[in-house]
């Protein structure tokens, strides 16, 4: 169990390596701040198909595919699949996996999603059980909106807290052998609820979710916030990130200097109209495929934390009047192995 | 396991960070499309009642038109850009339920012409018609008794 | 002049509505269904009418009016056929508009399709 640390966390014995990263967006990511960063902007929301659902299931498709000739890798490299997203029982990603003849682990986190599967990715990696693995997540927001909200056309107003569901995919390579960055330590989170029960607030049901993997984590592994260059959330919007910040003070964390939050980056809140910020599993996703990847590669950061956070309602719940479970996941990267390690 | 006074001191502090809407333009914004579509209608009604039709037959077409109009205004994509600002101003009008029709049965039409358009045309719309219908019957029933 | 009166009093119920919205998180779902509910009760009374004669079509646009039709129409339904008038008034009452945006709902569904929002 010598990998196993503290509570709720792995350090990886021989850490997998990001070998390619692939993130194509929409139209309106596409005029945000990262748009530099994506290796694809598609001017077509619906992607060449003709539904919402079909164009979630071609992005994740595309991305996965554009990935792993990044790698330069062919499909047949690749020994899992893991993904998810969260539209009609994951069929954003099985109907864009399904012509890839790959073995698939569809998983759910809601938009903790891709922090899930580089996680389970990684420990399947330094198990021995696969040279290369793809972890990718996904979300669209027309499908959101219909499947969550309203019909598109309806005339509503969103409150000041709500997000905008990010179109969007991220999909990141990881192999057995390569010249980092690595993957280093996960901390796996479990499902946190205080109680709230806005459905258009998720940034305030997921913060404590964010800020109990980020405790666990430090204790675990006995280090502190300022080990970290970046601690990039997933998608606690405007709200979240003020909540979560406070609660780490409260445990005795100072965050204020190196805390993101991908759903503050992906959109200019001043100049987009998205309100409390970008969500979805897309979100984290796409950012860290398409920014904080990059960042790491060019020694702009040597060391990430990544926590992707999900909001575990649904439709019905909510309608039940049952307040929201978050979860989410801290997923470590490191530029270089330092000494001790290798 | 999060206890209750946990929960309920972080309310406090979700309470607190959440920005509120901001409600006064809001309300001048609602007040001023909701008056809009009223005083359209009523210019409607003046037309129809001056060239002699009757109070009910002139508020019927009233009526027609601005639910044609706020369904064009659906199709166009245009009453969700006047939602997004107007609020209950373009919510509370028959356009409003007029949209409310619409755009749901504009949104399903891949599901199909029956389970699509059809069923989900009334899905937000819908318990406008069925709690009006149960408010009808019971005024009804009290007119009838007391009558 | 009754013009303006529609104006201010249309806009006038809207800011209930908006008021209900930004401060009790009520849906609006819920919000048009109160409304049809509290014209349909107001008209049973016979109250609303007074307001509609008032402000004409601020007071019948918004949908606290359209609950008055059914309330209007109900009273008038028992008045000519007495206990059934009680079960066909309401539906008969609100024929006229629920039929136009049906017939034209559905036809917008065949014409258009869902258009990606920025």
């Amino acid at each position: 169990m010598e990998k196993h640390i503290g509570e709720q966390t792995v350090r990886f014995a021989n850490p997998p390596t990001i070998t390619a990263t692939a993130a194509i967006v929409g139209p309106k990511e596409g005029e945000g701040p990262l748009a530099q960063y994506f290796d694809v902007v598609s001017q077509d929301a619906l992607f060449g198909t003709d539904s919402w659902e079909k164009a979630e299931s071609e992005l994740s498709r595309q991305t996965i595919i554009l990935a792993v000739q990044k790698a330069n890798l062919q499909l047949g490299d690749i020994q899992y699949i893991l993904a998810g997203d969260l539209l009609n029982q994951e069929t954003g990603t099985t109907f864009g996996v399904r012509d890839l003849g790959r073995p698939f682990f569809g998983l759910f986190g809601a938009c903790s999603a891709i922090g899930e599967a580089m996680t389970l990715g990684a420990m399947i990696i330094d198990g021995g059980f696969a040279n290369n693995i793809v972890a990718s997540a996904s979300s669209h927001f027309c499908a959101a909106e219909k499947t969550f909200r309203f019909p598109l056309e309806l005339g509503t107003q969103r409150p000041p807290t709500a997000s905008w569901t990010v179109t969007g995919d991220g999909a990141v390579v990881l192999s057995a052998q390569g010249a980092g960055p690595y993957v280093t330590t996960a901390t796996t989170g479990a499902v946190v609820d205080l109680g709230v029960k806005d459905s258009n607030n998720m940034g305030a049901a997921m913060a404590p979710a964010a800020a109990d993997v980020l405790i666990k984590h430090f204790q675990d592994l006995g280090i502190q916030p300022d080990y970290y260059d970046v601690i990039a959330t997933g998608d606690l919007g405007a709200v979240g990130r003020d909540l979560l910040l406070q609660l780490m003070d409260k445990a005795g964390y100072n965050l204020h200097h190196n805390h993101k939050d991908c759903g503050l980056m992906i959109f200019d809140r001043e100049k987009q109209d998205v309100h409390a910020g970008g969500s979805g599993c897309g979100c984290s996703a796409a950012t860290f495929a398409g920014y904080f990847y990059r960042q790491l590669l060019r020694g702009e950061i040597n060391k990430m934390l990544l926590v992707p956070t999900g909001a575990l309602h649904s439709v019905v719940t909510v309608q039940q009047g049952e307040s929201i479970p978050a979860i989410a996941h801290a997923v470590a990267f490191e530029r270089a192995m330092s000494h001790n390690e290798r | 396991m999060a206890t209750q006074s946990d929960k309920k001191q972080y309310d406090e502090m979700v309470k607190a960070a959440s920005p509120a809407s901001t409600v006064g333009v809001n309300c001048i914004k609602a007040f001023l499309v909701g008056g809009s579509i009223c005083a359209i209608g009523q210019v409607f009604y003046n037309m129809f009642h001056n060239r002699g039709f009757a109070k009910e037959d002139a508020g019927l077409m009233v009526a027609g038109i601005l639910i044609v109009t706020a369904i064009i205004l659906t199709v166009l994509g245009l009453y969700n850009k006047l939602g997004k600002h107007a609020g209950a101003g373009s919510v509370v009008p028959i356009t409003g339920f007029a949209n409310a029709i619409a755009a749901p049965a504009i949104e399903y039409k891949k599901e199909g012409l029956v389970l699509g358009v059809g069923a989900k045309m009334f899905v937000i719309a819908g318990p406008v018609i069925v709690y009006g219908a149960m408010a009808s019957v019971v005024v009804g029933l009290i007119y009838y008794f007391v009558k | 002049m009754n013009i303006l009166w529609a104006f201010i009093v249309g806009g006038a119920i809207c800011v209930i509505g908006q008021l209900l919205i930004d401060l009790t998180k009520l849906t609006p779902a819920r919000i048009l269904v109160l409304f049809v509910v509290a014209g349909c009760i107001l008209g049973g009374f016979g109250w609303y009418d007074k307001l509609v004669e008032f402000a004409g079509a601020g007071a019948s646009i918004p949908l606290p009016g359209f609950g008055n039709l059914l309330a209007r129409g109900v009273k008038k339904a028992v008045d000519e056929r007495g206990f059934l008038g009680v079960i066909t008034g309401g539906f008969t009452a609100m024929a006229g508009g629920v039929t136009v945006a049906v017939v034209f709902g559905y036809l917008a569904a065949l014409i258009s399709s869902p258009k990606h929002k920025k």
